[in-house]
């Protein structure tokens, strides 16, 4: 049901392919401009501008590339922009969003780097960035209400307890996301199996 | 010298798996200990931009020490090393994702990973809000503790995104600069 929906967006033949590589940097540089705070961060604020915003992906892309992000060596903003990229555009769509996700940042440090003393003795940039994290956890909020909503609406009692004990896990266990995410991923090969087992009875 | 840089950058990115903080210990060997480029105040100093500034730690600190070492040029090169390796890995998983994701067999492990990611982001939403209500993430903080303004930022924030879906980077930005002016005035 899903990869109908999924279809639909941009493909390659979309006369407005130019402007979609044009809004694939814009995003990702606005983004990765104005995220503290961690991958989980930019993962949420993706998941509002590509899923809810503009209707690139689904919801269940998303979340699929936040789990590939997360497993994979490196940076996960930059990760989740090489996989988003590539979802949009290919190779070229990869390039431009890592572009996008990385200027930023360097920006940023090269100016800060000359500036470092002034910047770190400034209270009005310490305030700023202190009470900022309570606008980005409301983000935050935001996004996870939604799609904690949706996993409730599977009705599958197997969805709504691997996310509960995950979030137990690793809210109070502080249990590793790969490790998590490596579990769910047994989880769902038993749940698989056993589905097509039941599948073999019943034919 | 810029070359070994490059290749001690390329060893970051392929080893930090799990996000910023992995990758912290990581740099710190491969610039404090092996290439001694910086002293471990001025890393310490680092981390402390680094948190500071949007943006992945790898990232930040590779353009930090590059800036020094080679300028602009140095800063280029040791970014790219981080991102190379994540750029060829998640090109291919990628690849494959978006070849055998419609299988049907395929999505029922998805599936069950789904829920788990929810679960992820929740986790990471909670510590940022303890950080900006308490000031700690972690369970040892006082309810007495709780900061006013960042609270009712937090809420009210929450209530612009839910009822008016108000653009969330006005709602990053305004947080800071609504919240920054509450401070100055009590």
């Amino acid at each position: 049901m899903e990869q109908n929906v999924t279809n639909q967006s941009v493909q390659p033949t979309d006369p407005q392919h130019k402007h979609v590589l044009w809004q694939l940097f814009k995003a990702t540089f606005f983004l990765s401009a104005f995220t503290f705070g961690g991958g989980f961060v930019i993962v949420s604020l993706m998941k509002k501008k590509f899923v809810e915003e503009l209707g690139w992906l689904t919801e269940d892309e998303m979340l699929d590339i936040t789990a590939i992000a997360q497993s994979s060596p490196g940076p996960i903003p930059i990760n989740a922009s090489v996989i988003l990229g590539y979802r949009m555009k290919g190779i070229i769509g990869s390039l431009i969003a890592v572009l996008g996700t990385s200027l930023p940042p360097m920006v940023i440090i090269s100016v800060i780097s000359v500036f470092y003393q002034q910047f770190r003795e400034n209270a009005v940039i310490a305030m700023a960035l202190q009470v900022m994290r309570a606008g980005v956890a409301a983000v935050i909020f935001d996004v996870v209400i939604n799609l904690a909503k949706n996993v409730c609406k599977t009705k599958r009692y197997l969805y709504i307890g691997l996310m509960t004990i995950a979030f137990v896990l690793t809210c109070f266990f502080k249990v590793s996301a790969v490790l998590i995410i490596l579990s769910c991923v047994a989880i769902g090969v038993i749940d698989l199996i056993v589905h097509l087992k039941k599948k073999g009875e019943t034919a | 010298m810029i070359f070994k840089l490059f290749l001690s950058f390329i060893q970051v990115g392929l080893f930090s798996v799990g996000g910023g903080y992995a990758a912290i210990p990581l740099i710190q060997q491969q610039i404090v200990e092996v290439h001694k480029l910086m002293t471990m105040a001025e890393f310490t100093d680092l981390i402390t931009i680094a948190e500071m500034t949007p943006g992945p730690i790898s990232i930040n600190s590779a353009t930090f020490v590059g800036t020094r070492l080679a300028g602009a040029f140095g800063a280029v090169i040791c970014t790219l090393g981080v991102i190379l390796p994540s750029f060829c890995i998640c090109l291919a998983l990628a690849y494959f994702y978006y070849k055998y994701r419609n299988f049907s067999g395929v999505q029922t492990i998805l599936s069950a990973l789904r829920p788990a990611v929810v679960a992820l982001i929740a986790s990471a939403g909670i510590s940022i809000l303890m950080l900006g209500l308490f000031g700690t993430d972690n369970s040892n903080f006082a309810f007495s503790d709780i900061r006013v303004i960042e609270a009712l930022l937090f809420v009210g924030g929450l209530f612009l995104l839910r009822k008016y879906k108000v653009n969330a980077i006005a709602i990053i930005f305004g947080s800071g600069v609504i919240g920054t002016i509450l401070y100055a005035i009590f």
